[in-house]
């Protein structure tokens, strides 16, 4: 038999991730919104928390959890700040590629930082030509007395500013076929964060340009095998990427219906509160409804992704739902409020905001459709 | 006194205030059944632990946490556990149920002498859901130790006799005892620390012993509803109104009008 409940164990970390949530970032959304910047604070806590340790091994400082521990800590983070559960996510797109691809000495150089909080990560494929298309990468690199050059601009990424560490995907420029991974660091020569975003949701979620100008990157900072990064970025995007958007949504989904049934009881309307009116109980269920569906597919994934299987697929599965799901649910949310659900000091207005930056995150919802089309027709 | 400090914080499930809709009292005994309902640690026993954690940060100590409650009652255990407990005591049994406060503070005393010596018991000034207040003196009591209750902050605790404020009305009293010791604690006496991903870890290899009536030597007629002098004996539902009343007249006479209103509640004379 399949058994659908969570362990114990599980329980409680939700519960610490929900305390961490509450008491520790809940009062810095508010600055979060207005500023579209506050990051800083929520870094250091994301650290002190140890959220960043989580998929880390032990041996590196880490928690060794996995990815279902994960997933619980994204959603119930995202649940209170898309935003931070978002810088998160992509700091463990980051690190990812390092656990898996790494060498024994970059594991040790970079792991022990990454996993207390002391540096932040990230990873940079997107460029201005787009991001779906990652072969169409123009951020070229060549190989010059015993170390790499890199040339070109990432846009749309997550952390760019504040993140220490960047693993960059870049073309051979002699060879148009061979992509690598590299290591960056924040404060080698010729490497910069230059152009900051202004997002529609997401608010105080850093997300920016970088750009490198004959950065001179050391050999040993070469991640995963010359010519191999595709898969090196890709296998971090599709499995860690798609499961924290996951994460991001089914928490944005949860607030969604949380607001929904508060506002539901508290608010008379023909001498009783909407949620005895059948109209409304059936958006309730709607939201609820996509809420019990995306919780099973993502943690399906997240569970097989645990057992050391390749996940990717049912991941793009979960993500397509999850993020869509999430977009449906802070409409129906906003809807329920009425005018109320167009005032700013009402969260529903910032839970529609932030789910338009859910789709295009990780891979957009035709990205999605097209890996699921291929894995149903494979 | 040991080398090592020894700790017992004694630890209630409660019903988590959400579930506060879904509870449903006992029409017979008036209890409140804890088996189907989602609990949390009484927020005062939280206090009370972490009075325990941050001593233990000061010197060698060895906490164990105890609480009576069905078998769902082990996941508050397992959770002062991933807090930093070192041990953790379930006191489970049917014979349990139904349980006063006297019945109570006699389980747990029973409990507590199984443990061993003990330097200081801590507990919450009142859970939230009995609030009788009366767990912590009666455990004095069958203990045979001194006990200051409503305690806000542990001014002294090196050697045997400690100095601590406790609340009063109007202030709070200074005072000085001698271990062992039982000690009730209110909110103001700390900020209790959240659950770390790590503690949970920790806690992965720390187990929880669950004792019932035979482990604890107890007679039936000593525990639960039987050993419970007290009874519930009638339940009733406050009911909170609020009403809206719109003054006329002019300014004097709403002014005179509220000047009477506030002298009839009492507020001004």
């Amino acid at each position: 038999m399949i058994d659908f409940t969570f362990t114990e164990e599980q329980d409680l970390f939700r519960k610490a991730a929900k305390e961490f949530a509450e008491t520790k970032l809940a009062p810095h959304v508010p600055e979060m919104e207005e500023t579209g910047r506050g990051w800083e604070p929520v870094i250091k806590e994301l650290g002190e928390a140890e959220m960043m340790a989580i998929t880390i091994p032990e041996k590196y400082d880490g928690l060794g959890l996995g990815y279902t521990i994960r997933m619980i800590a994204l959603e119930e983070i995202a649940r209170v700040s898309v935003a931070t559960a978002m810088m998160m996510q992509v700091g463990g797109l980051g690190i990812d590629p390092i656990i898996l691809f790494g060498t024994e000495d970059q594991k040790t150089k970079y792991l022990p930082g990454l996993a207390c909080g002391e540096r932040f990560a990230t990873v940079a494929v997107t460029e201005p030509s787009g991001g779906s298309d990652p072969r169409g990468c123009h951020t070229s690199y060549k190989k010059q007395n015993g170390h790499y050059v890199l040339n070109g601009r990432k846009c749309f990424i997550t952390n760019s500013h504040i993140a220490d560490i960047q693993v960059v995907l870049a073309n051979d420029e002699d060879n148009r076929e061979a992509y690598s991974t590299f290591i960056l660091e924040k404060g080698m020569e010729g490497f910069e964060a230059t152009h900051e975003e202004n997002k529609i949701g997401m608010r105080g979620c850093n997300t920016g340009e970088i750009e490198m100008k004959d950065c001179e990157v050391p050999a040993e900072n070469l991640l995963g095998p010359e010519g191999k990064g595709m898969r090196v970025s890709m296998t971090a995007i599709s499995e860690t990427g798609r499961a924290g958007m996951v994460g991001c949504a089914l928490g944005l989904h949860t607030a969604c219906l949380e607001a929904a049934i508060k506002f539901a009881n508290d608010r008379i309307l023909y001498g009783k509160p909407l949620s005895k009116l059948q109209a409304q109980q059936f958006k309730i269920a709607d939201i609820k409804i996509d809420l019990e569906a995306g919780r099973l597919l993502g943690y399906r994934a997240s569970s097989t992704h645990d057992k050391g299987e390749r996940a990717g697929n049912e991941y793009a599965v979960a993500k397509y739902f999850t993020t869509e799901a999430a977009q449906r649910a802070a409409k129906m949310a906003a809807d329920m409020h009425g005018g109320y659900g167009c005032m700013e000091e009402f969260a529903v207005t910032r839970y529609l905001r932030d789910s338009f930056v859910l789709g295009p995150s990780a891979g957009t919802s035709d990205i999605m459709k097209v890996i699921v089309s291929r894995w149903a027709l494979s | 006194m040991d080398s090592i400090f020894r700790i017992v914080v004694c630890v209630k499930a409660v019903p988590e205030p959400k579930a506060a809709e879904s509870i449903k009292i006992d029409p017979v005994t008036r209890a409140l059944p804890r088996l189907d309902i989602p609990l949390e640690i009484n927020s005062l026993d939280k206090n009370a632990l972490e009075v325990a954690l941050q001593l233990k940060e000061t010197l060698p100590a060895h906490i164990t946490v105890i609480s009576m409650g069905p078998p769902p009652a082990g996941d508050i255990v397992k959770e002062c556990l991933a807090l930093g407990a070192d041990e953790g005591i379930l006191l489970s049994d049917p014979a349990f149920a139904g349980a006063d406060a006297y019945a109570t503070a006699y389980t747990l005393a029973r409990g507590i002498d199984k443990v061993g010596p003990v330097d200081v018991v801590l507990c919450g000034r009142a859970s939230s859901d009995g609030a009788t207040e009366w767990v912590g003196p009666e455990l004095a009591v069958f203990l045979d130790m001194p006990v200051v209750t409503m305690v806000r902050e542990f001014v002294e605790t090196k050697g045997t006799s400690w100095q601590v404020k406790a609340d009063i009305d109007h202030g709070y009293r200074l005072v000085q005892v001698e271990l062992p010791a039982v000690f009730t604690v209110t909110q103001d006496v700390n900020t209790p620390r959240t659950l770390s991903f790590s503690g949970i870890i920790k806690a992965r290899k720390r187990e929880i012993t669950t004792w019932g009536i035979d482990d604890l030597d107890l007679p039936a007629e000593s525990a639960g509803l039987k050993g419970s002098p007290t009874i519930v004996s009638k339940l009733t539902y406050v009911e909170s109104k609020r009403e809206c009343q719109i003054i006329e007249g002019t300014l004097d006479e709403k002014v005179e009008f509220l000047i009477d209103k506030f002298a009839e509640a009492g507020v001004i004379t």
